[in-house]
This record gives structure tokens, C-alpha cells and sequence, in this order.
């Protein structure tokens, strides 16, 4: 890397300054360039005065996954020079503001300094602390530009669509651009060797995060009950969701809306108010993370025992406890799969990118109400948060959701009896009733025993013909489930498995592989239970990693229990330490276990 | 929960209500609570009042957490859907499912442990939220199912069976739900039909949240001299505020005028609640002196029972919401998903 449009760079300042708002306009400018480019968010758990980091990756060919390496890091908060520094490149650049003297922390050998008085600029070009701090942000983003050659027609045309309606604010901003792009056109040598040439390779793309694409996905679907409890980082998801629905659910005539958005008390409560819902017919979810999945459990097994759809949607972020609110991992894998006491077994889907999580979004409603249980979507922060370039949605107006076996007032003249539990066609799916219709539909739920028919029983061969059918359910879903996605080189001796945003980094890795004569088979996990091409992939290859973003190698332990594959035959590549995973870290991993395990 | 089916027998005499039903049609399965449970007499005034209502069974679901008193949802009206939650989060689930339909008549069924203890917050988000529900506690001041432990309403000084005094202060659910906005507050006495039917059929056409404590006794653990919520303490010393008669808007009745100091107070489904004080201020539809009543009751060891009070102005929490007026489980699909012209329209958004 490191050239023309393949390249990393960082921002360093502190959060609650404005920052994002810069970072977020050079992003989009350079995917306005035709540029693919990734964007990550490293931000604290807190709302002031912290220190923040946004990266962003410019690659021509397309790698999303966070950078393994900085060409150049903007230094703007003092309390992180020295780390800032370090992690530079050797050969790369360092962009600070010279308003103040050099810091000693500042200085390296074998990086280029460059130091623009940012500070000074705003303090006399603007009024007011609030203004001088906010518009010292877009000043570093004209410096960038000058350095990075950002075409300035397309911030321009940005600032107007932002500020268009406040004429002040925009002469503000385009002044503050201008301040950093001259100050760095007059002082460099712009561009640097590595910089943006306009490109046409995100012409069919979006830039979306991961919450605001499985919102769509839930209004898309026919989601008409959300429940939900504030956590991050889940929190913007239904406020997405609410956004959508204010803008395609209201009744134009009468301003009512088609559709209830109930923040719980807790998160018990939201899952009690999905279950609610699913059971009166609705298409209901709820979005939360970690310790959110934590209080819903005895409600889950309740789902799970009775019959009810419902769709969960897990943000995922570092546990346990409270652990890091704002960093990322899959670390909810196998209390998603085991959620609750008793024997429970549920359905999950991996989305990848935010575009499979519109889609799959989608899905988990379908699968929730084609095999009444709960169905976990398992996103997490880096997804969910980070704006990521995808390929545009697409919809087909020929999909009607998968209702799955629900007998209205004439499928129930049609039959002698109705009992809720009864295994008909073999596939462990009994036909539901919803409250209100009529005949001889109604029925009790309840988390007691209870026999086929519905009724209270502890009869010992009731119950387990109860529980074998749950399981017999569980397993149809493994068809149904989204495939994993496979690929194979020729002549690959390794494999690398791994699961959802992990995607992009591992992709990569094995692009960089291959260069130095490592062909790997690729396997990614998109659903639970596991499809049977998952087993048929494992066991082939001589090494087999499984690439996870957490300690204790929960999928592979997953694999194990599901599937019996033998845990020695999987080598675990893990990466906890709650920031999005890079290619460089497959790559060496994987290359250290072949040095010291020679094939 | 236990249940057995009761014979489907009917006296050919038996009087029918309007949908051409008997009582037996609005019974359910045969009670296992013990001989003599209050609940099993508010599970008689429950189905006397949904025949009287001439509720459809079907349009109606019973909804409960665990508990003695859950179990009571299985013993009325086994035409309609039931739920029998996880303990103490019976209003959440109720939320959900009134969310979701709420062409339905939701009858929640709870007791002093599940509502009082673990499920207090959710009762008082649903009292806030204002589900349109009847909420009715059975309340007996102690854990039956475990075998006599006090609960969050036993009274100071109230003993146990064993006759350990309890040294806690009481949450009193009349008080809270007056507290916490309550549009239907009332108290009564499972030995009390006459007083309970009425107010059960008044609180089901009440629009939001109605809340009817029943001091219910638990004739196993808490029916003894010590116990502050025995048949006998609760006779002794109940203080009615107001005699009721609930007329529902279909079969208006005109009650002879006695002379007697009478308030009608019209419900949102056009039935309409008469009033009898029994005190001659008492007021009904003042927050502030219900409130001083029953503190007041309370302060002489008395208990205040009928409706004390009724805000019929109250918006539900589907007025909050605002959503539409069919329920959302009836909305066609085609009219919930905006569909691919609106889709490619939106992505320009995030370019």
C-alpha cells in the first residue's frame, strides 16, 4: 500500500470538539471522487474531552477493512501526541497544529513533520470559543485536501448541502476550508506522493452504517412494533427505525402512524413487549447489545418454550459487564445461541456489512415467524456504528413476508380441533392461532409444562415430546438459515472460517496470502444453526483457522458442540481487544502457526 | 399450571345475555386453588361481569405473570387467548400485545408478589403508560405458591401463620397507582361481589389502565387473627367510598331515585358508572382527596374500598402513540413496506 488512492490516514482530537462532522465530509468527498474508502470511528464511552480517533482507508481495490498501517496522522489533542506519533508508518506523516511550539512528543525520526497553525488561523479569522474550536476541524480538512488533492468543487457542493439554508455558517465553514487548503498549498509540497485521483468505482455504491440499514430492513419487512431500551451502540438503530416510519408510515390525511415505538422501561420490558406483540400477530423487534441480551434471557426461553416470534437485533460490544461500550466484538456468540435456562437453541443470523444487515434484517423476520421462536441478528459496533461502502440496496416488490403457519377463522372450520402444539407435517412447526379470531382457535400460552394441545401437563413423556419437537425445529431452520459463503484457490492447503465483519479483514488477508504463495479456501458462517455445507467445508484442509472477535473462540466451541468437529483441527486466529479487526493481523497469525507447524 | 376441564353441561334453563351465552359459557377450567381461595371468588365476579358485559369470549384476552393469582386467567372464559407470562412481567407483555391489536378487551390478572415486588416497575410503567387494560391484583399479603412468606403488602404488625410479626411498611397499589396518574383506581373485597362485579364491568369498559386491588384472602397461609387480609380483618374494616353500578350503554337502566346523593360518570365506550357516595363529600373524580382518603383509611386501620377514583379523560397510551385506528396486526403488508420506488429514491441519500 501507499500510493495513489491506497492509502490510511487518522485523525487524533478530542470528542465533543466537531471533529466527526469533518471527518464524516472528507470521507464522503473522496467516495464522491469514485474512491472506495472505508471509514472507522475509535471513540470513547463518554460525551466530552476524551481522545477520539477517526481512520480512513482510501483503496482503489476495494479493501474495507480497517488499515493495517498509517501513511499520515493529524496530531490535535496534546494528550495523545506521543501514541499518535508512533503510529505512524516509517516514511509517513505527521500533521499537527503549529500554533503552539513543537511538542517534543512530536518529533521522530524517519517521518516528515508538517505543522499548520490551525488554532492561530481561527482565533483571528472567527469569533466566539464554540465557533474557533468548531471550525478548526473543517481548517485541518482543507489542509488534508491541499495535502491529499480532495477535490474542492465537491466540499463545496457539500457545504452547501449542509449549510444551503444558513448563509452565515457556510461563508464560515468554506473560510475555514480555504484557511487550511491555502495555508498547506502555500507551505508543502501538495500532494503528497500518496493521493486521491478521481476514480468511477463506487458509482453503484452507498455509504451506510450497519444500524441505519437493518432499521430499513425492519420498516421493509413489515415491522410494526419496535420496543427498545437505550444502549450503545444499538441506540441509533430505532431511532432509524423511528426516522423511517415518520417518513413512510404516517397517514397523510390524518397524521396517525402505522406503527408503535415503545421505549421500555428496561430491556426485560422490551423483550416482554416484542413477545407481546409476536404473539398478537405483529411483526415486532427490539435492538440492544451485550447486557440488553443479558436481561432479556428469561424471556427469550420463554419465547423459545411457547412458540413466539420474535426478532432481536444484538449490536455487539465488549463484554462482560459493562465492559467497553464503544468498542467492538463478537463476544455474544454462544449466549445468543444458548440463550436462557433449560435446554434452548436459537436461531442466528451474521450479517457481514450494513447491506446484508438490511437484508438480513429482512430474513429474521420471515425465519421468526416461519418457525415461531426467537431470531438473533448479530451485528456489532463496527458494523452497526461505521459508515461502510456497500453495493445500493435493492428491493423486489414481488416479496411478501413468510407468515409461516397461522390458521385463521375459516383454515379452523376446517378442522375438528386445534391444538397449538401439534406437530402436523412432521417438520416440528405446529399452526398458531392469533388472539381474536374466533371458533375454536383460542388457546393458553404458558411457560409451564404443557402438552401438544396446549394444556398444563408434568407428564414426563408429554414434555419431552415437547422439547424433541423444539429441537426437531431447530434443526429444519439449518436449511433455511442463510448459506455460508464459500470460495476456494487452487490448490489450497489452508482455510480460513470466520463470521461477520470480519469479512473485510480476512478477504484481504488472503489477497496478501496468496502474494506470497499461501493459497487458502474461504468459508464465512451467516446463519445458526449451521447449514450442512458448513460441516462439508471443515475437516478438508490440512490447517483450518477460524477468525473470531473474541477470547474465547466461541464460534469454534460452537462448530465443536454443533458439528463435532474435533477442536485440534480448528486453530483459533482471535482478536479482542475491541477495535476493528486488520488484514495484517490474520496475515501473521496465520503465517506463525505455519512456520512453527510446517505442512 | 394446573387445570381440568369442567363437563360441558348446560341446564336447559339456564339464562342466556345478548350473544344468546350462559355464565357457563364464560367459565374455564376447574379451579385447583384451595377450597375457599378468594381468587376463586374473584374468578365468579369476573365471569358474572364479562357475561353481564356480553363480552365476546373470543375478542378478549386473559393475560397473567405466576402466582396463585396467575393461575386465575385458566379459570374464566376459556373461548378467549391466554397468556400466562414469566412472574411479575405480565404488563409488558400485555403492552406488546395491546400495541399490536388493540381491537382486543385485555384482562390482566396479577397478584401482590408478582405485582408488587418483581413487577412493580412494570406496573407502574403500564399505569403511566396507560395501557387500556383492566389490572386487577388479587392480594392476599402473602407468597402462597411458596408457602406463606410475607409480601410487599403485608401490613406492619401482620403476622404470619407461624406468627412472625412483619416489620416492613406496605406498598399499597391503590396509593402508587393514584400517585403515579391512574385513570381507574378502585379497591375491593373478594367477599364483596356485589361491590366487586360492578366496578370489574367499569373498569373493563374503562379506556386506559383501570387497577382493581382485591383483597383477596389466602385462606392457606394468611386467614388467621393476626393477618391484617383475612375474611374477617378485611370485613371488619372495610370503608366503602362509593357504591357503584356500572350500566353499560347498550341496556341503559335508570336507578329509582332514592333521594341519595348520585353521580354518573360516563365511560369512554358510552356505558356509564353510577355513584352513590356513601361518604357525603367523597369525590371520585378528584385525585388529591382519593388520595387523602385512603391514607386516611389507612391511618385508623381501615380499608378503603370501591372506585376511588375516575379520570375518563385520560389519553391511552395508543393516544400517545398515535397510531391509526385499526389495529396494527390488520394493516395490510402492502401498506407497511414503502417498496422499491421509494427504496431507490432513498439511496441518492447516502451518496
Amino acid at each position: 500500500m501507499s500510493g495513489v488512492n491506497d492509502f490510511a490516514f487518522k485523525m487524533g482530537t478530542v470528542n465533543g470538539t466537531g471533529s466527526a462532522s469533518a471527518n464524516g465530509l472528507l470521507m464522503q468527498a473522496i467516495f464522491r471522487m469514485g474512491i472506495p474508502v472505508t471509514g472507522k470511528n475509535l471513540f470513547p464511552s463518554n460525551i466530552q474531552g476524551l481522545p477520539t480517533w477517526y481512520e480512513i482507508r482510501v483503496s482503489k481495490d476495494g479493501y474495507r477493512a480497517r488499515p493495517s498501517a498509517l501513511d499520515l496522522v493529524v496530531a490535535l489533542n496534546p494528550a495523545t501526541y506521543a501514541k499518535d506519533v508512533a503510529s505512524v508508518r516509517p516514511g509517513g506523516y505527521l500533521l499537527y497544529d503549529s500554533s503552539w511550539p513543537l511538542d517534543p512528543d512530536l518529533v521522530r525520526e524517519g517521518i516528515t513533520i508538517l505543522g499548520v497553525p490551525f488554532g492561530r488561523m481561527c482565533v483571528e479569522s472567527f469569533d466566539g470559543d464554540r465557533d474557533r474550536t468548531l471550525l478548526r476541524n473543517i481548517a485541518y480538512a482543507g489542509a488534508l485536501a491541499a495535502l491529499l488533492k480532495i477535490d474542492t468543487a465537491i466540499v463545496e457542493t457539500m457545504l452547501s448541502e449542509k449549510f444551503g439554508k444558513k448563509p452565515k455558517l457556510l461563508d464560515a465553514n468554506h473560510k475555514a476550508f480555504a484557511l487550511g487548503f491555502d495555508y498547506a498549498a502555500a507551505h508543502y509540497d501538495c500532494p503528497l506522493p500518496f493521493h486521491l485521483e478521481p476514480m468511477d468505482k463506487t458509482g453503484d455504491c452507498i455509504l451506510i452504517d450497519g444500524n441505519a440499514a437493518a432499521a430499513l430492513g425492519a420498516v421493509y419487512a413489515g415491522a410494526t412494533v419496535g420496543a427498545w431500551y437505550p444502549i450503545t451502540p444499538a441506540t441509533a438503530l430505532m431511532e432509524q427505525f423511528s426516522a423511517f416510519c415518520a417518513k413512510y408510515r404516517v397517514d397523510k390525511a390524518t397524521g396517525l402512524h402505522k406503527y408503535a415505538i415503545l421505549q421500555a422501561e428496561d430491556e426485560l420490558a422490551a423483550a416482554g413487549i416484542v413477545i407481546g406483540a409476536g404473539w398478537a400477530g405483529a411483526r415486532a423487534f427490539t435492538n440492544t447489545s451485550g447486557p440488553g441480551i443479558s436481561l432479556m434471557q428469561e424471556f427469550i426461553g420463554l419465547a423459545y418454550y411457547t412458540d413466539i416470534p420474535a426478532v432481536f437485533i444484538d449490536v455487539q460490544r465488549c463484554g462482560p459487564a459493562t465492559g467497553m461500550p464503544t468498542r467492538t466484538q463478537q463476544a455474544d456468540l454462544l449466549s445468543l445461541a444458548y440463550a436462557s435456562h433449560g435446554d434452548t437453541k436459537h436461531l442466528i443470523l451474521f450479517p457481514a456489512d450494513p447491506r446484508e444487515c438490511f437484508e438480513m434484517t429482512v430474513q429474521a423476520f420471515d425465519l421468526a415467524e416461519r418457525f415461531q421462536t426467537p431470531v438473533f441478528v448479530a451485528s456489532d459496533l463496527d458494523i452497526g456504528m461505521n459508515d461502510w461502502m456497500v453495493k445500493r440496496f435493492d428491493w423486489d416488490d414481488s416479496y411478501r413476508p413468510d407468515r409461516g403457519k397461522v390458521l385463521d377463522a375459516d383454515a379452523l372450520k376446517k378442522i375438528e380441533r386445534f391444538s397449538r402444539y401439534l406437530d402436523v407435517d412432521g417438520d416440528g412447526i405446529a399452526a398458531r392461532t392469533l388472539p381474536g379470531v374466533g371458533g375454536k382457535g383460542a388457546y393458553f400460552v404458558r411457560g409451564s409444562g404443557h402438552d401438544k394441545h396446549g394444556l398444563y401437563t408434568e407428564d414426563a413423556e408429554a414434555y419431552q415430546e415437547l422439547v424433541d419437537r423444539l429441537r426437531r425445529k431447530f434443526e429444519g431452520a439449518a436449511d433455511h438459515v442463510p448459506k455460508p459463503l464459500i470460495s476456494h484457490q487452487a490448490g489450497a492447503e489452508v482455510a480460513l472460517v470466520t463470521i461477520g465483519g470480519c469479512e473485510a479483514a480476512v478477504l484481504e488477508a488472503a489477497d496478501l496470502l496468496r502474494a506470497e504463495g499461501i493459497h487458502t479456501d474461504y468459508m464465512r458462517i451467516r446463519g445458526f444453526p449451521f447449514n450442512a455445507d458448513v460441516r462439508t467445508f471443515l475437516g478438508r484442509h490440512e490447517h483450518t483457522f477460524v477468525i473470531e472477535q473474541n477470547r474465547d473462540a466461541q464460534l469454534r466451541s460452537l462448530l465443536q458442540i454443533e458439528l463435532g468437529v474435533t477442536r485440534d483441527t480448528m486453530i483459533p486466529i482471535l482478536d479482542y481487544a475491541g477495535l476493528p479487526l486488520t488484514a495484517g493481523k490474520v496475515v501473521s497469525a496465520v503465517k506463525a502457526h505455519l512456520a512453527e507447524v510446517p505442512a | 399450571m394446573t387445570s381440568i376441564a369442567k363437563p360441558p353441561v348446560k341446564h336447559p334453563t339456564a339464562r342466556t345475555n345478548g350473544l344468546g351465552l350462559t355464565l357457563r359459557d364464560y367459565e374455564g377450567a376447574m379451579s385447583t386453588l384451595c377450597a375457599g381461595c378468594g381468587h376463586d371468588s374473584v374468578t365468579a365476579a369476573l365471569v358474572q361481569a364479562a357475561w353481564e358485559l356480553e363480552l365476546e369470549p373470543h375478542r378478549a384476552a386473559k393475560m397473567s405473570g405466576i402466582g396463585c393469582s396467575s393461575k386465575t386467567t385458566a379459570y374464566f372464559m376459556k373461548q378467549s387467548h391466554g397468556f400466562n407470562s414469566v412472574h411479575g412481567r405480565m404488563p409488558s407483555v400485555t403492552t406488546g400485545a395491546a400495541a399490536a391489536n388493540k381491537g382486543l378487551t385485555y384482562i390482566g390478572i396479577s397478584g401482590d408478589g408478582d405485582s408488587l415486588s418483581i413487577g412493580l416497575g412494570q406496573l407502574s410503567h403500564a399505569i403511566r403508560r396507560n395501557v387500556n387494560m383492566l389490572y386487577v391484583i388479587e392480594n392476599n399479603g402473602v407468597y402462597g405458591l411458596t408457602k406463606g412468606q410475607f409480601s410487599a403488602s403485608a401490613d406492619v404488625g401482620s403476622t404470619s401463620k407461624k406468627g412472625e410479626a412483619n416489620e416492613q411498611a406496605p406498598i399499597d397499589p391503590v396509593l402508587l397507582a393514584l400517585t403515579l396518574g391512574g385513570t381507574f383506581v378502585a379497591r375491593s373485597f373478594s367477599g364483596d361481589k356485589r361491590q366487586l362485579v360492578p366496578i370489574l364491568k367499569a373498569a373493563i369498559a374503562h379506556k386506559g389502565l383501570a387497577l382493581v386491588d382485591v383483597i383477596s384472602p389466602c385462606v392457606s397461609f394468611n386467614d388467621h387473627d393476626g393477618s391484617t387480609k383475612s375474611y374477617a380483618y378485611t370485613r371488619e374494616h372495610e370503608i366503602e367510598a362509593v357504591q357503584a353500578d356500572f350500566i353499560p350503554l347498550k341496556r341503559e337502566i335508570t336507578l329509582p331515585e332514592t333521594g341519595e346523593e348520585v353521580r354518573t360518570v360516563e365511560l369512554h365506550d358510552g356505558g356509564r358508572v353510577r355513584l352513590r357516595s356513601t361518604a357525603a363529600d367523597y369525590d371520585p373524580t378528584n385525585r388529591e382527596s382519593a388520595y387523602a382518603h385512603v391514607r386516611a383509611c389507612q391511618a385508623r386501620n381501615e380499608i378503603a374500598t370501591g372506585l376511588l377514583f375516575v379520570d375518563e379523560n385520560g389519553r391511552d397510551m395508543h393516544d400517545h402513540l398515535k397510531t391509526v385506528p385499526t389495529p396494527l396486526v390488520d394493516i395490510p403488508f402492502e401498506q407497511l413496506c414503502p417498496g422499491k420506488a421509494a427504496l431507490d429514491a432513498l439511496m441518492p441519500r447516502y451518496r
